[in-house]
């Protein structure tokens, strides 16, 4: 009986649920692609050689969908608060029927069930789709080989979301349950009676309001792009932040007053068809829903700008990448091993092999050679040593400078020895790098250093000159500042200080540290290279077996695992910033139609009034078509003028490089991605409030 | 004038299906002049607010013909319908009907704006009506800052604002307090008489209906009675009400 009576009220209020379902499903079917993502087809023809990153990103976005799920959890409550809230009336004759507490929470339990267990299989459904055509975006992001297509579906993606769900919809059912056994019949009877106080603002003080709020947001803006130069802490931008949303609350809160007085000075508009009405309308409910508005625009806002300028970072960092790898293969390996070494963990003494510690006293193309690696596949090859003196540690590079430094960053061992190079051998890499070479008078030494935060603590003790006394010599910083330079190839600048000294410097053999080795493949296409790299990276090749056997290390950076790894952290970044910024809209916009829809109910009454003096159904739903659409539009405009500022900022805190032209595929993705979302919405909403609006008295 | 403004031909309405068949009205004819200013008087269920529903084209005909301006209505469908309700008929309800986001003179102009009237002479329009009715220091104040009796002659002045052959009244004192109500009737004798409106009003009330030119009693779906105002005053006139009144609800066959 109780089950009859769910199914039909489900029938009933179909349109009431179109919201809710919407909601569900959307988000069921976004939680499942972004969970099955492990699975999908691109991921694994790309990953092999980028396992390590694809993994790091199936656990972040495992912590994600919790946070995800958190504000799903939200949102449904909410949404499913609406949905009660439109039935009190019902419920109340339910009870005046004899119908108890827990018999109604029964309904509603069921209801519950019928719901989730519908948009679940429906959002799965979705979502499996969906994920085929993401794996067209993934392989397009990591240009992943995807000519064999096969149809992919994640078990374990899938039950892990009807986990997710069924404990949101159990917190809804609690809710709930909560929520009935606190009504009251006379409140439930009532409840449609209430009504909402109109409070009219002053004209003029909204004026004022607005433009206090302009200016403010003006400010802000200019903040973010023409002075951003000054943005360089967390604490300087944090002002920009909040003077946008203070801004943003302000122009919501002054808007409506403004626009009516506007429209109301030019007669002719305003005195025509039902604009009066549509104002008023908007002045009226604007005045109550200035926070959510805020919230609302704030949330796109963050969305439009997280998926433009991230689907525009893999661009970017491409290109960063092309600076930063200019030689195909850097390998090194220890140089002067000692007799033993102490095990971090067991404290057991183990014992260097004579091959090893003989291996250790040649550079890396003889651990090459000697191990039967045909050294014709390799060309323009440099091989330096690079030092390192004991005494000769950063904190006596920083000299008088150390207090400060050591004040300002606690955390730096600053015992560590420096790296040290010979101008010449440095400037032999550099010039297979195509980098800027340097040269030093007997008694000068330079640094180089291109990682931000130790620029600046290496700068404080260059600037003082510190004077650096070895094997009785002295040597003083030929510059003032750091140089930029580099010997091992990243992902991005991470050199936190490289001495170099002259060619006469006299070393002594043990503080020789390490052997490095820089070349390029002796190959002309891809293809080629990708072979020889096989052989330096593969564990098959006759060379590679016998340094494993000989338990020899040496390590190393190819051009192409670089940018294969860096390729991965883009799209990670890529991911999480699309998945988060669709949960956020699809947040924004069910917050948003859920409250229309709720004054759609007392928006009734003044539609039923039009319709009697003699307003007909199509001015009717012009009505109100305009006055979702406003309600709609408003924060989305808003929106998108902070995020043109937005994505500036973005992009050069990003130290992007990207033109507009590059930025417009990923702004055209995100207009699809929004303009699709937030237009269903809308469009529900419109369908929604014009059915309530239809009911009968 | 020639003729009347509204023709009430043998009108019935029906409702529910064959095996139970409720008939609200069943054959009634009746007339109105221009200009002239008609009570239409019942007990509740009697049928006269069916019958106004359909006049106002509100509701459907079962059978017969309601002509209002010389125009069939019950023939009208669609945009048609709903322009000639614009254009031909105001209306005033019993609860004013007035959207509370808008204030008075708003409330009276939105009448001529769906109309697409020019703004300016919307403007004079306004003013005009709303010195007859005398709530031009009324019209920037928003419904809930006014009293009953004020919000139901704003919801006059924007039923007659747009010149309507026929202004059609549903019980209009019945939430006004007796002050109140006698001077919104007041004010209806006044747009009678000098701005020659031609009204209509369903009223219960024998006070009400006593400003009335002539009434028409309704009892189970059919006429029942007419009285005309005549030179009477209106006291002697309201005396001849009640009476019938007591006729009308005191049937002997109802009370063996």
């Amino acid at each position: 009986m109780l089950f009859k009576l769910s199914v039909k009220n489900m029938k009933k209020s179909i349109k009431d649920y179109a919201i809710y379902f919407l909601t569900l499903v959307l988000g069921v079917a976004i939680f499942y692609m972004f969970n099955s993502l492990d699975s999908q087809q691109a991921m694994l023809e790309v990953s092999e050689s980028t396992r390590d990153l694809i993994e790091l990103m199936i656990n972040m976005l495992g912590v994600i969908s919790v946070f995800i799920a958190i504000i799903l959890g939200f949102l449904i409550v909410y949404a499913n608060n609406f949905l009660i809230n439109r039935r009190k009336k019902e419920f109340g004759i339910y009870m005046t029927l004899g119908m108890g507490r827990r018999q109604i929470s029964k309904i509603i339990l069921l209801e519950t069930i019928l719901v989730g267990f519908l948009s679940l299989i429906v959002g799965l459904f979705v979502g499996v789709f969906a994920s085929q055509f993401m794996s067209i975006l993934v392989a397009k992001l990591f240009e992943a080989d995807m000519t064999e297509y096969t149809f992919v579906f994640s078990m374990n993606s899938c039950i892990k979301t009807c986990v997710y769900f069924a404990i949101m919809y159990l917190a809804v059912m609690i809710f709930n349950t909560l929520t009935i056994s606190r009504y009251k019949l006379i409140n439930l009877l009532t409840a449609t009676k209430k009504n909402e106080k109109i409070r009219i603002k002053n004209p003029i003080v909204s004026v004022i309001i607005l433009i206090i709020a302009v200016c403010i947001l003006g400010y802000a803006y200019w903040k973010v792009t023409a002075g951003i130069s000054n943005l360089n802490t967390i604490e300087k931008m944090l002002g920009p932040i909040i003077m946008g949303i203070i801004g943003t609350v302000l122009v919501f809160w002054s808007l409506s007053g403004f626009i009516l007085k506007m429209i109301q000075s030019r007669k002719k508009t305003y005195l025509k068809g039902t604009n009066m009405f549509v104002l008023r309308q908007l002045n009226n409910k604007i005045n109550t829903t200035v926070v959510s508005m805020s919230v609302i625009c704030l949330m796109l806002f963050v969305t439009i700008t997280v998926l433009s300028s991230s689907l525009s970072l893999k661009n970017t960092m491409s290109k960063d990448l092309e600076e930063m790898t200019p030689a195909d293969l850097n390998l090194y390996k220890t140089a002067n091993l000692p007799e033993s070494y102490e095990n971090y963990y067991t404290g057991e003494t183990v014992y260097y092999t004579d091959e090893q510690k003989e291996d250790s006293r040649n550079p890396v193309s003889y651990s090459l050679e000697y191990n039967g690696y045909d050294m014709n596949l390799l060309q323009d090859i440099v091989e330096i040593p690079i030092y390192a003196i004991p005494e000769w540690t950063w904190e006596v590079s920083l000299g008088d400078y150390f207090d400060t430094a050591k004040a300002q960053f606690a955390m730096l061992t600053y015992h560590m020895p420096e790296t040290i190079i010979k101008i010449s051998d440095y400037n032999k890499i550099a010039a297979l790098y195509g980098n800027e070479q340097y040269s030093l008078a007997d008694d000068e030494y330079m640094v180089l250093c291109d990682f931000d935060s130790m620029v600046e603590l290496r700068n404080g003790g260059l600037k003082s000159g510190t004077i650096i006394e070895i094997n009785g010599k002295k040597y003083h910083p030929k510059y003032e500042e750091c140089k930029s330079g580099y010997i091992m190839m990243s992902t991005s600048h991470t050199n936190t200080g490289i001495v170099l000294v002259p060619d006469n410097f006299e070393f002594k053999d043990e503080w020789k540290e390490q052997y490095f080795l820089a070349a390029n493949y002796n190959g002309k296409t891809e293809d080629e290279k990708e072979k020889i790299e096989e052989t330096i990276v593969g564990n098959s090749s006759e060379w590679s077996q016998n340094i494993l056997n000989k338990g020899i290390e040496i390590e190393g950076f190819t051009k192409i695992s670089i940018i294969e790894a860096s390729k991965g952290l883009s799209t990670i970044i890529v991911f999480i910033a699309i998945y988060l910024g669709i949960i956020f809209l699809i947040a924004s916009s069910a917050i948003l139609a859920l409250k229309q829809l709720t004054e759609s109910s007392d928006n009734k009454q003044r539609y039923t009034i039009l319709r009697k003096i003699g307003c007909d159904e199509k001015m009717n739903n012009q009505a109100l078509f305009r006055q979702i659409a406003i309600f709609f539009m408003l924060p989305l405009i808003l929106a998108v003028i902070h995020s043109i500022f937005g994505i500036q900022f973005g992009l050069s805190a990003m130290a992007s490089l990207a033109s507009s032209e590059e930025l417009l595929p990923s702004i055209i993705a995100t207009i699809i991605i929004i303009g699709g979302i937030y237009g269903l919405y809308f469009l529900a909403t419109y369908l929604g409030s014009k059915n309530i609006i239809k009911e009968e008295e | 004038m020639m003729g009347y403004v509204l023709e009430v031909k043998n009108v019935d309405k029906y409702y529910g299906n064959k095996s139970n068949l409720t008939k609200a009205i069943s054959g009634i004819s009746f007339n109105v002049e221009y200009g002239e200013f008609v009570g239409i008087m019942g007990a509740s269920g009697s049928g006269k607010t069916t019958l106004l529903n359909c006049i106002s084209t509100i509701d459907r005909v079962t059978a017969g013909e309601i002509l209002i301006d010389h125009q069939d209505v019950t023939k009208l469908k669609g945009n048609s319908l709903n322009k000639f309700r614009r254009e031909k008929l105001g209306f005033i309800f019993q609860d004013f009907n007035l959207l509370d986001t808008l204030t008075a003179y708003e409330n009276i102009a939105l009448a001529l704006t769906i109309q697409k009237v020019n703004a300016n002479e919307i403007d004079k329009r306004v003013q005009e009506v709303a010195e007859k009715l005398e709530i031009t220091d009324i019209l920037q104040k928003y419904p809930y800052q006014i009293s009953g009796g004020q919000k139901q002659r704003v919801a006059s002045c924007r039923a007659i604002i747009t010149n309507p052959k026929i202004v059609l009244a549903d019980e209009p004192t019945g939430a006004l307090d007796s002050k109140s109500a006698r001077q919104l009737l007041e004010a209806f004798e006044s747009l009678n008489q000098k701005l020659g409106a031609t009204i209509l009003m369903v009223t219960h009330d024998a006070f009400t209906a006593s400003y009335a030119d002539r009434i028409i009693f309704i009892k189970d779906g059919k006429i029942f009675n007419e009285l005309i105002k005549g030179n009477d005053t209106r006291k002697q006139f309201f005396e001849k009400i009640i009476e019938v009144q007591t006729l009308l609800g005191g049937d002997l066959n109802d009370v063996i």
